[in-house]
């Protein structure tokens, strides 16, 4: 698509909208048009971010739902590669497994709280166990169909070097997935935060941003929903974007993609 | 733009494959399912697991008779196909709308696009509640919330879609002097076709994740409320019931709509 407009007049359309309901948002409400307690004043929502940042430990709140997000990630993420690397490089194993694997990612994510929190309880334990299986479906998925396509030549050429499991492994299918397992780890990480954000609300109690959020309903305090599905937002944008400079720096060895 | 990956499990090598080749795949891949029924089976008989952590399975297939009988299963599925359909519907529509006009007009883009990503960054989940303060937690509550799951990855494949046109086909185009119109009926649309199905198949599979969990919130039937509830009675039978029936229909919409999507490509394959 020919760029035809310049950089400063895009980022001006793109401003005009938020701003447009930003106003829109301070008139209505200094003029009483709607009630303050479902749309409270820009103002109460900072004042609110300040209070809850100064005096309620929410910079505590966001590190506790970062590190359940990193734990569950990195035990799913582990596991997941390992379990589609032992599917992928023995076959029976992929058409043993495989078709079982497919039929219980169908059943929803969430599905899986009740279950959990019987098996686990509402504690750590449990959190950590849901945005493990948030993350571990992806990078299985990812993995696995990245070694399954690995090029037939290759491996005819470790054939022939009589290459053992380790050196096809480290020489052939790792090399030849790592763009696979990369998309699987991006989709990983953007499903342990959504994980997270559902382990946080349905196994209550525990410090983390979804906990914020609940309270906030509970309270029926609007503001602090608002900071906390901001944060929940920009959060999610941060990690989708990590992930994203991640890839493409670890893929740089790569030629360019031509989908 | 982030169009929505996943991988799909590989279809082509069964096409060419011949029937006893599938049988014996299908053999192979019901070895284990077997396996780990038997393997339930007999904990539950020899007492290794307590009927509070997984409940004999000769109990939750009288369960599932039972839910059957009375009506109740289907009932609850009932209210959530029709809450995902209500949902899907207008929010595949507006996506659609809303899709081929950013993905037309690059003013439309320039204008709507910043503000759609900055609220699509925003988990469905992370809605709910401020949803229900606003809304409530009656039917609107849910409508709104599958809406939001079935519009999102619709406008972003619908406008991928249509950007994606390959320019040899608008250079044939303009050399035939299609008008405006002729050029979005005759090229444009046809070729977006294959990515609307793609937002179509991820829209519902959204729909239906954002329904369980809208459901398991604020709910007071539907197979998300069948999953609280019977979590809150220690009723494990239900709740295995009610994740058999979520994934089942998932299964059932997703495949479908693969299907159909094949046969489309098929017809894109050979047009090229």
């Amino acid at each position: 698509m020919a760029q035809t407009t310049s950089r400063a007049v895009r980022i001006r359309r793109g401003m005009t909208l938020p701003l447009l309901l930003l106003v829109l948002w301070e008139v209505s409400n200094r003029t009483g048009l709607v009630d303050p307690r479902f749309l409270p004043s820009l103002e109460s929502v900072a004042l609110t971010a300040k209070r809850e940042l100064l005096g309620n430990d929410l910079i505590f709140d966001l590190l506790s739902s970062l590190a359940r997000n990193l734990g569950g990630f990195l035990v799913g993420a582990v596991l997941g590669i390992a379990f589609a690397t032992v599917l992928a490089m023995s076959p029976l194993a992929g058409r043993l497994v495989m078709p079982t694997f497919n039929g219980f990612k169908q059943i929803s994510l969430l599905a899986w709280i009740p279950l959990i929190s019987v098996w686990f309880g509402f504690g750590e334990q449990a959190k950590i166990v849901f945005v493990a299986l948030a993350c571990f479906i992806p990078v299985v998925l990812n993995t696995y169909d990245g070694m399954r396509e690995a090029p037939k030549d290759l491996l005819e050429v470790g054939q022939a070097l009589q290459f053992n499991a380790r050196q096809r492994f480290l020489r052939i299918y790792l090399p030849s997935a790592t763009p696979a397992i990369a998309t699987g780890i991006h989709l990983g990480l953007i499903y342990s935060w959504l994980a997270t954000v559902g382990a946080e609300y349905f196994l209550a109690v525990g410090p983390g941003i979804g906990g914020l959020v609940i309270a906030g309903r509970e309270r029926f305090d609007m503001a602090m929903v608002m900071v906390g599905v901001v944060i929940l937002g920009l959060v999610g944008f941060s990690l989708n974007r990590l992930a994203a400079v991640l890839e493409s720096h670890l893929l740089r060895w790569r030629p360019p993609r031509t989908a | 733009m982030a169009v929505l990956t996943a991988s799909e499990p590989e279809a082509t090598r069964s096409a060419a494959t011949p029937w006893r080749n599938r049988a014996v795949d299908a053999l192979i891949a019901l070895l284990l399912p077997a396996a780990l029924l038997l393997l339930w089976w007999t904990a539950s008989d020899r007492g290794w697991l307590a009927e509070q952590i997984l409940p004999h399975p000769i109990y939750v297939y009288q369960t599932l008779r039972d839910m059957i009988a009375s009506g109740d299963l289907f009932y609850h599925i009932g209210v959530s196909l029709q809450r995902v359909l209500i949902g899907f519907c207008i929010g595949a529509g507006f996506g659609l709308v809303l899709g081929i006009a950013m993905g037309l007009s690059e003013r439309v883009e320039d204008y709507v696009k910043p503000l759609f990503l900055a609220f699509a960054q925003i988990p469905t989940l992370g809605w709910i509640p401020l949803l229900m303060l606003l809304v409530g937690i009656g039917e609107t509550l849910k409508i709104i919330v599958i809406t939001k799951g079935a519009l999102v990855p619709m406008t972003l494949n619908t406008f991928a879609g249509i950007r994606n046109v390959s320019p040899r086909y608008l250079e044939v185009a303009r050399a035939l002097r299609f008008s405006r119109w002729q050029t979005l009926r005759l090229v444009i649309l046809p070729a977006s076709i294959p990515f609307v199905f793609t937002g179509i198949r991820y829209g519902l599979t959204h729909a239906w994740t954002s329904l369980v969990g809208v459901e398991l919130l604020a709910s007071s039937e539907g197979l998300g409320y069948l999953l609280v509830w019977g979590r809150q009675m220690f009723w494990l039978d239900t709740v295995i019931i009610a994740m058999l029936a979520i994934g089942l229909i998932g299964f059932i919409m997703d495949g479908g709509l693969n299907r159909t999507e094949r046969l489309i490509q098929r017809w894109k394959r050979n047009d090229i």
